[in-house]
């Protein structure tokens, strides 16, 4: 086998209870290594003829969890979870670190694959080669905290009592949803261990849609076997100077950002990115450290770099609530997004959405749109049952969310389809057009990194044009610019590093040494990165049932992004329509898409995608 | 030089550990020559995230694990003061796992023999790791034996619930 690779996949059909291996030959793996890339090849083959019928959240539907060749290898280990996205009904690659992917691949399996649904809750444990499909039912309707506690603690005793001869064994690791993705919410999460979760693509509503509640692993064995050991020791070391010298990124996290973002880049969504700037230093991450970071280096598997930071709140009405620093994404996204300037708040909310398994990035986002709606009083009191919306009011968002993560009444089960969809559906109910206050590129809702300012790393096309919609992890400005991340996605590993600087080519030889294979950046780069996005592409395109994208139309920014900032140092910054236009045709060419935003026949058939090809010749 | 101890103990500090498992990845990696976390001699429990607990051999200063042995497979390395076994003696029997207040050695998954920490003979690579890396949750040091130590030989539930509430404080009660 190949270094890296533990050399087969779990494929577990619930509807049928079948529980198969598989494996794929060395020639595919070497095209797309795993995780993201991968997910998108086995997806293609499996659906790719009937894409277009196939119900993100129906039975027919695929959710994969799959892990990289550099999984446990390079620091920082993640899984990569992937589907049929219920948000863009393309295929989203969405990450999530944890032990997870290391306890899946001691147990001997490099993934995932389910299809089918389960006719009652069920969950999967792996045991090694011991695989069940177990019951779920005392765990359905179960908040995060209750779920990992609970699975963590019977599935411990009963390996311990199975495995008493090696004395006691380390707890297993899950991947697991909340009452978000069991109430199919599209923008649920898969989380692992606390706080840390795969928000973009809504893959939490997929499990639920197959009424499945967590997949635990426990792994003996070692992680595989690799290429070239000896290079690898080296190359560990080598990843450790560089990290080691990284400061700030170690120290604080992203925690200190969401000052600095708002008040320096004015690139900060501030209640429903109406601005994105703002001077309040009640929200520096000094307020975050002092009072509430109990841990301030927390990592997960083999990460030198520990960016995140476990926060606890001790005292007041948020007593109790506990997640990381959070991230900037989610100090953003759950604090001046709506409206909130206050670092316990903050944490609060963030511990609350993790509860509840809804992505505080798309989930933060969602609420804010509420907000706006209420603001303008096209949404009003008595459509929230009461609930008034107003900014800054924690306890209202608090509930918002609880209401939308459970669907409980007739616009927080609107509002639980995502910006987009909720969009048509109150512009239809209210005979107002709202789009122009969702914040979402193709049904995915964007990072909290604005592109008005110019001066933050997103500009102008990088979500537009994009293939993971609003994923503020894995942007555009040309056509080589992010496959780097389509590399880490694939390969699976944390790329948190990259942002400190280069890494020399670093992660190239960390694959050499691992699987043996002379891939080059530049072969990566030309030929097996635009494969990935040429079928996320098609698969996007073709979308449907219920969506379907009209590029170049659809490859466009929110219309806010449009607006002048209306203040800070900033004001009247944003791109114009044909600016953006231009940049679009450019990405267009440079990529190999038609004037439609279509992957051409001649690139296609270059690449060795002829499937690809004639699948797209119904909507040429 | 006369009068320097040489025998060494790694002192833990659990608040420290940030969950990187580098110790075990070290720790496998010069055992091994792989990476492989359940035969790892220190491993770090998780049974609550945030609440990380390195576990490993203590060199207790009366060895129960040494004592009970019935096959004289463990023996003490007078130099470091670490527990050594001796593979070819060892039958997995686990009366050390019984006799270890913390059921801290275990048994390796594929080679049958009881793994417990051997200080790397007196250089050991898990604390490199941690110490490289700024974190001290580990760290080497020379003061000689004491029964302080043998207290830190507690299961990882139990040396949760402890480090659970000082991270937690009365939350922890609901998260175990």
């Amino acid at each position: 086998m190949v270094g890296g690779y533990a050399g087969k996949f779990l494929d577990i059909d619930l509807s049928e209870e079948k529980i198969r291996k598989v494996s794929f030959p060395e020639d595919v793996l070497r095209q797309y290594i795993g995780g993201r890339g991968l997910g998108a090849r086995i997806l293609w083959d499996r659906l790719g003829s009937r894409w277009e019928e196939v119900d993100p959240l129906g039975p027919e539907n695929l959710f994969l969890a799959l892990t990289g060749p550099l999984t446990g290898y390079f620091h920082g280990a993640r899984i990569c979870i992937t589907g049929k996205s219920p948000q863009n009904n393309g295929i989203i690659g969405s990450t999530v670190s944890g032990e997870f992917p290391i306890e899946l691949k001691c147990a001997g399996w490099d993934g995932v694959i389910v299809s089918g649904k389960a006719e009652e809750p069920v969950y999967i444990l792996i045991d090694d080669d011991r695989v069940e499909i177990r019951d779920a039912k005392h765990l359905w309707g179960k908040d995060a905290k209750t779920t990992l506690k609970t699975l963590t603690k019977e599935v411990k005793e009963e390996l311990d009592s199975r495995h008493s001869r090696y004395g006691i064994l380390k707890e297993p690791s899950m991947i697991y949803i909340g009452p978000a993705g069991e109430n199919l919410v599209r923008a649920a999460a898969v989380e692992q261990k606390w706080s840390h979760a795969a928000g973009y693509g809504g893959y939490g509503a997929v499990m639920g849609s197959k009424n499945l509640k967590a997949i635990v692993a426990k792994g003996t064995g070692p992680l595989p076997q690799v290429a070239n050991i000896e290079e690898l020791k080296k190359l560990i070391s080598e990843y450790e100077k560089i990290a080691f010298s990284r400061d700030r990124i170690r120290r604080w996290g992203t925690g200190y950002t969401s000052y600095e973002v708002g008040s320096q880049r004015s690139s900060e969504p501030v209640r429903n990115w109406q601005e994105e700037w703002h001077d309040e230093k009640a929200i520096g991450g000094d307020r975050f450290d002092l009072r509430y970071w109990v841990k301030r280096y927390w990592g997960d598997y083999g990460c030198a770099v520990t960016c995140m930071k476990l926060a606890v709140v001790k005292a007041g009405p948020y007593k109790g609530a506990i997640t990381d620093n959070p991230d900037y994404e989610l100090q953003a996204y759950l604090g001046p997004n709506l409206g909130i300037f206050d670092a316990g708040s903050i944490i609060y909310l963030s511990s609350l959405m993790e509860d509840l398994g809804y992505s505080g990035i798309n989930g933060g986002n969602i609420l804010a749109f509420a907000a706006e709606l209420y603001q303008r009083g096209i949404l009003t009191k008595e459509d929230l049952d009461g609930l008034e919306l107003r900014w800054g009011d924690v306890e209202a968002f608090a509930e918002l969310a609880r209401r939308i993560a459970t669907r409980d009444g007739t616009y927080f089960d609107i509002l639980a389809e995502g910006t987009y969809r909720a969009a048509l559906k109150i512009s239809e109910l209210k005979g107002v057009d709202v789009l122009p206050y969702a914040v979402q590129v193709k049904g995915v809702e964007v990072g909290a990194h604005g592109i008005r300012s110019g001066k933050d790393y997103t500009r102008d096309i990088c979500y537009a044009c994009s293939v993971q919609g609003g994923d503020h992890t894995s942007t555009v400005r040309d056509a080589y610019s992010d496959m780097a991340m389509v590399f880490a996605d694939s390969a699976v590993y944390c790329a948190v590093i990259r942002w400190g600087g280069n890494l020399n080519g670093l992660d190239w030889r960390f694959l050499r040494a691992v699987t043996g294979w002379d891939i080059t950046e530049e072969e990566w780069n030309r030929e097996l990165g635009h494969r990935i996005i040429h079928i996320q592409r098609a698969a996007e395109l073709l979308g449907g049932p219920d969506v379907r994208w009209k590029p170049p139309r659809d490859d466009d920014n929110p219309p806010r992004f449009y607006e002048p900032l209306p203040s800070g140092p900033y004001k009247g910054s944003a791109p114009t329509r044909s600016e953006i236009a231009k940049r679009r045709r450019e990405y267009y060419d440079a990529i190999g898409w038609d004037e439609n935003g279509i992957p051409r026949s001649d690139v296609l058939k270059r690449l060795g995608l002829p499937d690809v090809d004639k699948a797209l010749e119904k909507i040429r | 030089m006369a009068g320097v101890e040489k025998k060494i103990w790694i002192s833990r500090d659990f608040l420290k550990c940030t969950g990187c498992r580098r110790c075990e990845i070290a720790c496998t990696l010069h055992h091994e020559n792989r990476i492989w976390p359940e035969a790892s001699r220190i491993r770090v429990f998780m049974l609550v995230p945030g609440v990380e607990i390195p576990h490993l051999c203590v060199q207790c200063t009366d060895y129960p694990c040494v004592e009970s042995c019935p096959f004289n497979a463990l023996s003490v390395d007078e130099r470091t003061s670490a527990v050594l076994v001796d593979r070819e003696k060892c039958t997995g029997c686990g009366s050390c796992i019984e006799a270890c207040p913390g059921r801290i050695p275990h048994i390796h998954p594929r080679d049958g023999y009881a793994l417990i920490c051997d200080l790397c003979g007196g250089e050991p690579k898990c604390v490199e790791a941690c110490v490289n890396a700024g974190y001290y949750a580990l760290r080497v040091v020379r003061e000689g034996p004491s029964v302080s130590h043998n207290l830190f030989a507690r299961r990882p539930e139990d040396l949760t619930r402890d480090v659970a509430e000082n991270l937690y404080g009365e939350k922890a009660e609901e998260l175990i």
